[in-house]
């Protein structure tokens, strides 16, 4: 019986050719601009690190100004930390795994007199960033935290770093020059992409993992350049790279990972009691309030995903329902021209729930083949997105399986609902005045 | 003049096409709906646009056509910045086709810069009014094309060299016009020179100069006209120039500029090499990506909405084909059967415009609430409705027409 219905769908379908392609663009055109926003929505939303996102936790504190709170909001805390209050959270190692970092950059030297020097990122952090973030290694592995101690010149490439400078081959072992400086590399890690790139949203929520990853500690060792977003209340207390690093700027990330409520509390009553010690040395003005942001708080709280992304998931919603609006109508005005025939069915037998099953087959019919050309409304949409936002985008414009999966229940089901009020009224008709009239 | 009798000859007919209404009416409620969330949606999507595009047309202030900016950074060991830049901004000013060349500590526009807050009086109490800082020498109001409208400029005894990390200021300032009136808004921005303001909670600064316009690196900052300059040079690795060109010389200049840097130093890396409209452009891209979007939403949603219009007009004339050949036949003129669609569209989208304002208010609270954005101006829905009409209107037409060409015999056959 089913597939004498598509047939007879798939007839029906034919009959009105215009009015069937109106129906399925409609949709399509309203399935396509939906996926296109609620995939950029979801991407900029996804978690980045779905297994361990409960038990990594940014850490803020109010080492703010006395007369004004961090923002226009009285209970706002800096999003960021100051270098000592960072530094002696990672050193005080109260949590499973901990670090502090930052951002940097430098001019690396390959070797060989032909190749040109360029500029590289660099991520200053202490031996816990990989092994807590699960940051995946092709070749060798993190420094040791003996390194973070000495303040050892080791090196952590990317993969694509790895490549230009040794064209991929295994390099750890050997020495890179940056800024004029000699580094020894102890690993190499493959891709790593964080979507979005939580450990540090405040520099970009999207930007590229960095280049060089190396020792927080070399920071002030080599006093490295202060890359990123620098904020202060207060200027440093005297001149000079030391004075700033100890200043009441805020410039530095801070991590941890906690795996269970108890180590969760008892972390805070160590950040408590930290601030409380600090107040005592004339530091911390403002009331004590800490925080502790799991992964997905983090990004709420910073606001990661964009507004102009939110504001166009709203109107594509708009979009569809004008869309679906077109196809209810389009429908009744199909079903209605088909009275005379359903009359001639329900008069010679067919009972009212074949005719409904029958005709709901058809709008589902016409929903799926609306979906399918919706997907690929949304390739084309996803790809303008890429060309009008740039290279940032391009990992938030890709459709997966289950996004696909998404678009094809949304184009199913809204298309259903579209067809079950003119199919009931199609249904409900008096099969003798249509055969009359006629 | 005298033809006022013939109006009132023709029969609207009105009653009768409400009647007729009354009995589809889901078909019309369908479309009255899909005409409003048309509407809304447009309507919304137009002031988006409109106040995207004033943003982006407001005036930076700098020479945006002509200028470029780069940074050189050094990483050789014996690497001296000071003599480099002195080096480099006497070799780019005397070159032909540069109006002036400066070293500055970030580009207006660019998105990333430094902010101070200078307060009126010293101490930590008192409020401080946001600033961006551009640290220039005494070139830099005739790089970045400013004009100074009260005061004077830098001599080149007041340009002081800034070390990595230093916290002393400069003692003397030039403000723009509107950072001089937010700071001091009792008195007109031209006594403000001679003033002195503090940095650092309590370090003075006096006014010198006032400029007419100049905008801060982050567009997005509401303070956008808040700048101040600072005489300073500065002795860091990486340093930024902004260089202005003669008209119609930038990207000639550009290509020079770039081959005579990387070759006088090689212990350096000139990049970043960027027209200042390639700059802005990259800072308002959001805007940009938004504006083409909407546009063409609205483009695809006016073209769904009239087609489903059509199909429904034209499904609806097919059906009365027979009613249509007997009013004929009863001595209707072809225009009155044209008029027939044309007001009964009529009356369904003025039901929908209707409704359409009330949701356009509602989306645009919604929208800034939610959003923050500015709320719509009221003239706005007025023309939507308008423009909704005429889409209708015009949809209707096609079919309307095909109807009045329905010939009267039609009414003694049976179909």
């Amino acid at each position: 019986m089913f597939g004498y219905y598509i047939k007879l769908a798939l007839k029906s379908v034919k009959r009105n050719p215009i009015l069937s392609l109106l129906m399925v663009t409609a949709i399509a055109l309203g399935i396509g601009a939906c996926m296109t926003t609620i995939t950029v929505n979801y991407l900029m939303s996804a978690d980045p690190i779905p297994h361990k996102s409960q038990q990594l936790f940014h850490i803020q504190v109010d080492s703010w100004d006395p007369n004004n709170a961090y923002s226009d909001d009285a209970d706002s805390l800096p999003n960021q930390l100051t270098w000592t209050d960072a530094t002696n959270f990672t050193l005080a190692k109260k949590a499973l795994r901990q670090s502090a970092m930052g951002m940097s950059g430098g001019i690396i030297e390959p070797a060989g007199d032909d190749a040109k020097p360029f500029e590289a990122s660099i991520r200053l952090a202490y031996t816990d960033f990989f092994p807590m973030f699960d940051v995946p290694f092709i070749y060798g592995t993190a420094w040791d935290s003996q390194s973070d101690t000495d303040r050892e010149q080791v090196v952590v490439l990317s993969k694509r770093t790895n490549e230009s400078v040794f064209g991929g081959e295994n390099s750890v072992g050997k020495t890179i020059v940056i800024d004029g400086r000699n580094f020894q590399i102890v690993g190499v890690i493959d891709d790593w992409q964080p979507m979005p790139k939580f450990y540090d949203v405040n520099n970009g929520g999207f930007n590229e993992t960095e280049q060089l990853f190396m020792p927080f500690s070399l920071k002030e060792e080599l006093e490295l350049p202060n890359w990123g977003n620098n904020n202060c209340w207060k200027s440093p207390d005297g001149e000079g790279y030391k004075a700033f690093l100890q200043s009441e700027c805020i410039n530095t990330q801070m991590w941890v990972e906690l795996p269970n409520d108890l180590a969760k509390a008892e972390y805070m009553d160590y950040l408590n009691n930290y601030v409380m010690e600090q107040k005592k040395l004339g530091r911390f003005p403002r009331p004590l309030n800490n925080r502790l942001s799991n992964v997905m708080e983090w990004m709420a709280s910073q606001e990661v995903v964009e507004e102009d992304a939110k504001m166009m998931m709203w109107l594509s919603f708009m979009f569809l329902l004008v869309c679906l609006l077109n196809t209810i109508g389009l429908l009744l005005a199909k079903f209605t021209g088909k009275s005379s025939e359903i009359g001639l069915r329900l008069a010679v037998g067919a009972s009212k729930a074949d005719l409904f099953k029958q005709h709901l087959l058809e709008t589902a019919l016409i929903g799926v083949m609306g979906g399918i050309a919706g997907i690929l409304l949304a390739l084309v949409g996803l790809q303008g997105i890429k060309s009008l936002y740039g290279d940032f985008v391009d990992d938030l414009a890709s459709l997966d399986l289950s996004m696909i999966l998404v678009a094809l229940s949304i184009a199913l089901l809204s298309s259903i609902l579209a067809g079950l009020y003119p199919t009931w009224r199609a249904c409900n008709i008096a099969p003798a005045s249509q055969l009359k009239s006629q | 003049m005298s033809n006022i009798q013939t109006n009132t000859s023709v029969n609207w007919e009105i009653g009768p096409i409400f009647r007729a209404m009354l009995r589809n009416k889901v078909g019309a409620i369908l479309i009255a709906l899909q005409i409003a969330i048309t509407m809304t949606i447009i309507v919304n999507s137009v002031y988006i646009i409109v106040e995207r595009s004033k943003e982006m047309q407001r005036d930076s202030g700098i020479d945006n056509k002509n200028s470029f900016s780069l940074t050189s950074v050094g990483f050789a060991e014996n690497f001296n910045a000071a003599v480099t830049v002195e080096e480099d901004l006497n070799t780019l000013r005397n070159l032909p086709g540069i109006v002036d060349a400066i070293q500055i500590n970030a580009i207006p526009n660019s998105g990333s810069g430094w902010s101070m807050g200078l307060k009126t009086q010293s101490g930590v109490e008192h409020d401080a009014v946001g600033t961006a800082v551009y640290m220039v020498d005494e070139h830099g109001i005739n790089a970045l094309d400013v004009e100074i409208i009260a005061g004077e400029n830098f001599a080149p005894t007041d340009i002081g060299l800034r070390e990595v990390g230093q916290v002393k200021w400069p003692n003397k300032t030039i403000l723009t016009k509107a950072m001089a009136e937010n700071l001091f808004p009792e008195i007109p921005y031209s006594s403000v020179v001679g003033k002195t303001v503090y940095i650092n909670d309590i370090d003075p600064m006096i006014v010198i100069g006032i400029i007419d316009k100049l905008q801060a690196p982050w567009v997005g900052w509401n303070n956008l006209e808040n700048v101040m300059l600072s005489p300073e040079r500065m002795d860091y690795k990486g340093s930024r120039y902004f260089i202005r060109t003669e008209p119609s010389q930038r990207d000639s200049v550009m290509k020079q500029v770039e081959e005579l840097l990387a070759n006088s130093n090689k212990g350096r890396l000139i990049q970043g090499m960027r027209s200042i409209e390639e700059t802005r452009e990259r800072s308002y891209r959001g805007h940009t990506a938004m504006i083409k979007i909407l546009t063409t939403v609205m483009v695809i949603l006016t073209i769904v909405t009239a087609l489903g219009i059509v199909g429904l007009a034209s499904f609806s004339v097919n059906q009365r084909k027979k009613q249509i050949g007997t009013r004929r036949a009863l001595g209707a003129s072809q225009s009155a059967i044209v008029r027939y669609f044309m007001l009964e569209n009529f009356l369904i989208s003025t039901i929908g415009v209707v409704f359409g304002a009330a949701l356009t208010i509602a989306l645009n609270i919604l929208l800034v609430n939610t959003f923050g954005l500015d709320r719509i101006d009221w003239f706005y829905i007025p023309i939507g409705m308008v423009v909704l009409w005429l889409v209708g209107q015009g949809a209707v037409f096609g079919p309307a027409k095909k109807a009045a060409n329905i010939p009267p015999a039609l009414a003694t056959r049976t179909v």
